[in-house]
């Protein structure tokens, strides 16, 4: 009945192979239902982005179980798979090809799953994500930072996906295009009742986006709490609590002391 | 700051590039002064705070064009100043520390080596005793085994001891004014604090001047004592960094609207509206 929209149980994702083998994710759990706006929160090599790697198949080299709707998931993905969940990345100046214009990257995911009404669904895809028409024929380099990643949201919405995998969405961008950027992915989560998993390492931005909260350090999720937890500043774990501290700012007293 | 020296004071900086479409203005003449104390300045990306920070040591290249009235440390006028005698400047008296150590190293010399080099070529000391103040100054940046990190190659480094390092190796020569450039910007938030508290502990120290230059308004109105905020080439506000939140310019208000807030959470951020007028207020003074 109440089924979670993603589950993912006991995950391991390795690298290398034989005695050079590093577990980089160990036995992370975690559902999240549907229209759920689900955080991982890390430091870097804290494996978060390998989780989400790992869900979205691009990564195949791992165990433990997987499921969207309750469906499990194999290492190598059917193509229908996409048009269930899509990902936006990190880097919206890495993420899109830069000799292609907006309205190719946005038709391509359409020409690759044989969908047809594609100068409708582009220009349907522009508007939704507050670019416009004016856009459509532009490259990467003539658009700003956030309007890239106006674009890659869009990209990712083309086949109209459930689930959305973000990886530091906002972390390349200054905080008033932050601002903007968020603002279109919580809305476009109302309209079309979507499900999000989010990565990043910004206690703040997850607050903002996410109800649930999981915080994991080298490979492990240390602590799971609410975001009302997260407010009243009641992380049980210390590594959270110094996490916390740390996105409210310097403070001499906190620092200076434990300094390694 | 009145009581203090002024170490620095810039006068009328201004910044141009030439590009195909004419002329572009990256810094359109600030006035700003630093004493010894923390000065963070502010800005989002383009707004002209990293190359008032490459001006200061006059590191604008050719075909840019850095023009001021005047740049004077401890009453001299860089401006006036030989090429010969702005490198005895640069690291010497005034020390840059830029935003990522895996730029900044050089991936093919020892970190040992490069430290004591920068110490040997501004004092001249042996290197025998070159070496030991590398150590001692290794070991102040709170580097477990100084001497194993003396012997590594920077990529044998995480990118936290790769900052403290580059660190180490600016303050070596003992500058009376430290230039960070986004420092720990490419550090993870736990590691950018305690790089930060061992900075902050020597500035106090040695009693220096820090320019910090971030796109952090949380963290800038943690860390320094006064705020330099910069928009479109020009200084639209100075305040002290503790009242920082009863700033009164549209677009400082707007930036700190614009962060999502731990303890306070809304439904919405608000969006910053850039009034075109901000392009073209004066800029604001910034002596103290």
């Amino acid at each position: 009945m109440n089924q979670p929209m993603l589950e993912v149980a006991n995950l391991n994702v390795y690298f290398g192979e034989g005695g050079d083998i590093f577990q980089a994710v160990d036995s992370v759990s975690f559902k999240v239902k549907k229209g759920g706006s689900y955080g991982l929160v890390g430091e870097s090599g804290s494996g978060k982005s390998t989780v989400l790697r790992a869900i979205s198949g691009l990564i195949a080299d791992w165990d433990g179980r997987i499921c969207v709707e309750g469906e499990v998931l194999e290492p190598k993905r059917e193509k229908a798979f996409y048009r269930k969940m899509q990902m936006v990345f990190q880097d919206p100046y890495a993420s899109l090809h830069p000799r292609h214009t907006v309205d190719r990257i946005l038709s391509e995911p359409l020409g690759l799953h044989g969908i047809g009404d594609v100068e409708t669904r582009v220009l349907k895809a522009l508007d939704d994500v507050g670019l416009g028409k004016a856009f459509r024929f532009r490259y990467p380099h003539q658009l700003s930072g956030g309007q890239r990643q106006r674009v890659a949201v869009a990209r990712a919405l083309m086949l109209e996906p459930q689930i959305l995998l973000l990886d530091e969405p906002t972390s390349a961008l200054d905080v008033s295009v932050q601002a903007e950027v968020l603002n279109l992915l919580s809305d476009l989560r109302t309209e079309r009742n979507l499900t999000y998993l989010m990565v990043t390492h910004d206690l703040a931005v997850v607050a903002h986006m996410c109800e649930e909260i999981a915080v994991m350090s080298h490979g492990k999720v240390v602590e799971v709490m609410s975001v009302e937890q997260m407010r009243r500043s009641e992380p049980k774990e210390a590594y959270t609590r110094e996490l916390l501290m740390a996105s409210k700012g310097y403070d001499p007293e906190f620092f200076a002391g434990e300094a390694v | 700051m009145s009581e203090q020296e002024t170490l620095l004071r810039v006068e009328d900086l201004w910044v141009r590039f030439p590009t195909r479409n004419g002329i572009v203005e990256a810094v359109r003449g600030i006035s700003f002064a630093v004493g010894r104390e923390r000065v963070g300045i502010v800005g989002e990306s383009g707004s002209g705070k990293s190359m008032t920070g490459r001006s200061i040591l006059r590191l604008i290249r050719p075909p840019g064009q850095m023009t001021a009235k005047e740049i004077s440390f401890k009453g001299d006028n860089l401006l006036d100043y030989s090429e010969r005698q702005m490198r005895d400047v640069r690291g010497h008296k005034i020390s840059m520390v830029m935003q990522d150590p895996k730029f900044s190293l050089n991936p093919v010399m020892t970190v040992g080596k490069q430290i004591s080099e920068a110490y040997r070529l501004h004092s001249g000391a042996s290197r025998g005793d070159a070496k030991r103040k590398a150590l001692e100054m290794l070991e102040a940046v709170q580097i477990r085994e100084p001497e194993r990190v003396y012997n590594s190659y920077p990529h044998e480094v995480s990118g936290g001891m790769g900052q403290r390092i580059m660190i180490a190796m600016m303050l070596i020569p003992d500058p009376d004014l430290l230039i960070a450039d986004e420092p720990t910007s490419a550090l993870d938030v736990t590691v950018q604090m305690r790089v930060l508290a061992i900075m902050d502990k020597l500035v106090k120290d040695r009693g220096m001047g820090l320019i910090f230059i971030s796109h952090d308004l949380q963290l800038v109105s943690s860390f320094c004592d006064r705020v330099i905020i910069m928009y479109g080439g020009k200084i639209v506000e100075t305040c002290k960094a503790s009242e920082l939140h009863n700033a009164k310019h549209p677009y400082t208000r707007g930036l700190l609207a614009a962060l999502p807030q731990i303890d306070d959470p809304k439904a919405k951020l608000a969006v910053l509206d850039r009034d075109p007028v901000w392009r073209d207020q004066e800029s604001v003074v910034a002596y103290d």
